[in-house]
């Protein structure tokens, strides 16, 4: 990556993520109250620290930003309110939309994906047609017949209880809805 | 007292158990909740984690509307639901470009309401109030308050109780006659919405909550949000199977425990819905 694209991705990271990233220096704490560190490829200082020395593709290939559960802990805790949580959520903004994302964490991807899709069709989450379209192109990306069927059999029992609905809400003005998703997500007006 | 209502994705689908024990319990405290006309859901975890603008356009539309429905205080009792709706109140209210920006793609001006997370709510009915109408004290319920992370998390946007040591939820609980136990994990993270997309994840951080509550002489978990509820009651089976214990322990909502200590029936609150431990 040449030097000019590599400042305008730590900009583009740094208006997304609203924070300053020159601001860390490193403490670690971040890391250390990370619940999910312990299995990162890179921990959380590490991934800033990667994005203050411009390796940014690096940054966006990495498990670890959709290792990251959105606790929000890493961004209560920094002393230098370094806001690390949204710079995860930038890191995989632009490696979504640039194609970069962990091969090995095409399961969340596509989860934040079908749910994404299901509120752009109908306003509000369908349970049930999201989980399909979650099932079958996490099945088409990883080949493992097992996905298709892990936590199936919540099924029977969220039936028990009343709690499997079938038909989902929909919402009056999905025409807005729809607007909203073009302009945020595709640039239209 | 009159409140507006954002129920969200999760209390109109598989945890609409939480929506009848907040409708029956605050129907028995004569609060009338006004749901928000057609709202859309807030984009949760999926928006933030892949289009920034989206995650504050989302809730924006549901602000635009509670102004547009003249609703000057809205519940929402999913954290995750509350702290974007505020998250986006907060961006917009700071940048008057960003507000702008919002209002050209919403179609409307996102001013709005008072945002209240389900422990806010009762705290504007009030403490007081709550202690006066208990009928049947919760005596001999030892209970672990959890709040896991995006009440309080993070603090500038959440602004609400203290975001390492949280005493909120206790507060309620004790007037309601039952003891809160004093631990360690009640701002740790449950795996929140990773639940289906990396169950290995939930099970592993949910089994620590429930030990160190079990650890504590908790008999029960009371939470305020419906992905906490989900990862530790009905993943509970799951995370006993992977760990080989037994905790069950049942998770209540904290609107279970007021209105069971306001007289009302488990099954009017839908605590027989519950996945794991025993009914009260």
């Amino acid at each position: 990556m040449s030097a000019t694209m590599q400042s305008d991705s730590i900009s583009l990271l740094e208006s997304l993520a609203q924070t300053k990233f020159a601001d860390c220096y490193q403490c670690g704490k971040c890391t250390a109250g990370c619940p999910r560190s312990a299995h990162m490829d890179k921990t959380p200082n590490q991934i800033v620290r990667m994005v203050q020395l411009g390796e940014v593709d690096a940054a966006l290939k990495t498990d670890a930003i959709w290792q990251c559960v959105s606790c929000e802990t890493c961004t209560a805790r920094c002393p230098k309110s370094v806001d690390c949580a949204a710079v995860i959520d930038a890191l995989r903004q632009v490696s979504y939309e640039r194609g970069m994302t962990s091969k090995q964490q095409a399961a969340v991807v596509l989860f934040q994906k079908a749910f994404l899709d299901s509120v752009r069709r109908n306003g509000r989450v369908n349970e049930v047609e999201m989980i399909a379209q979650y099932k079958l192109e996490g099945f088409a990306a990883m080949r493992r017949l097992g996905f298709l069927f892990e936590g199936a059999m919540l099924a029977p029992r969220l039936q028990m209880h009343h709690k499997l609905h079938l038909i989902g809400e929909k919402v009056r003005n999905r025409d807005l809805v729809r607007r909203i998703f073009a302009r945020c997500m595709d640039g239209k007006e | 007292m009159n409140l507006g209502y954002y129920p969200g994705c999760a209390l109109h689908g598989s945890s609409d158990d939480y929506q009848q024990s907040l409708k029956a319990c605050f129907g028995a405290l004569d609060v009338s909740l006004k749901e928000l006309d057609d709202w859309i859901c807030c984009g949760a975890t999926a928006a933030h984690t892949l289009n920034h603008k989206l995650s504050i356009a989302l809730p924006a539309r549901n602000l635009a509307l509670a102004a547009q429905q003249g609703c000057e205080e809205l519940v929402a009792p999913c954290s995750m639901c509350s702290l974007q709706l505020k998250k986006a109140q907060k961006a917009i209210s700071g940048d008057a470009l960003l507000a702008a920006e919002m209002s050209r793609i919403v179609e409307a001006k996102p001013d709005g309401a008072r945002v209240l997370n389900l422990i806010e709510a009762l705290e504007r009915v009030g403490l007081e109030t709550i202690k006066t109408a208990v009928k049947a004290p919760l005596k001999d319920l030892k209970v672990a308050c959890y709040y896991g992370c995006l009440l309080t998390r993070p603090p500038k946007v959440a602004e609400f109780d203290d975001c390492e040591q949280p005493e909120s939820m206790e507060r309620i609980v004790a007037a309601l006659g039952a003891t809160p136990v004093a631990w360690n994990y009640k701002t740790e993270c449950c795996g929140a919405g990773m639940t289906m997309a990396d169950e290995d994840t939930v099970l592993e951080l949910s089994q620590k909550i429930l030990a160190d509550a079990a650890a504590h002489g908790a008999q029960s978990v009371v939470v305020a949000c419906p992905m906490c509820h989900v990862n530790l009651d009905m993943k509970q089976s799951a995370i006993e199977a992977r760990y080989g214990t037994k905790f069950g322990m049942t998770i209540y909502y904290l609107c279970d425990l007021v209105g069971l200590a306001l007289g009302l029936a488990p099954k009017t609150l839908g605590i027989n819905r519950h996945f794991a431990g025993r009914i009260a």
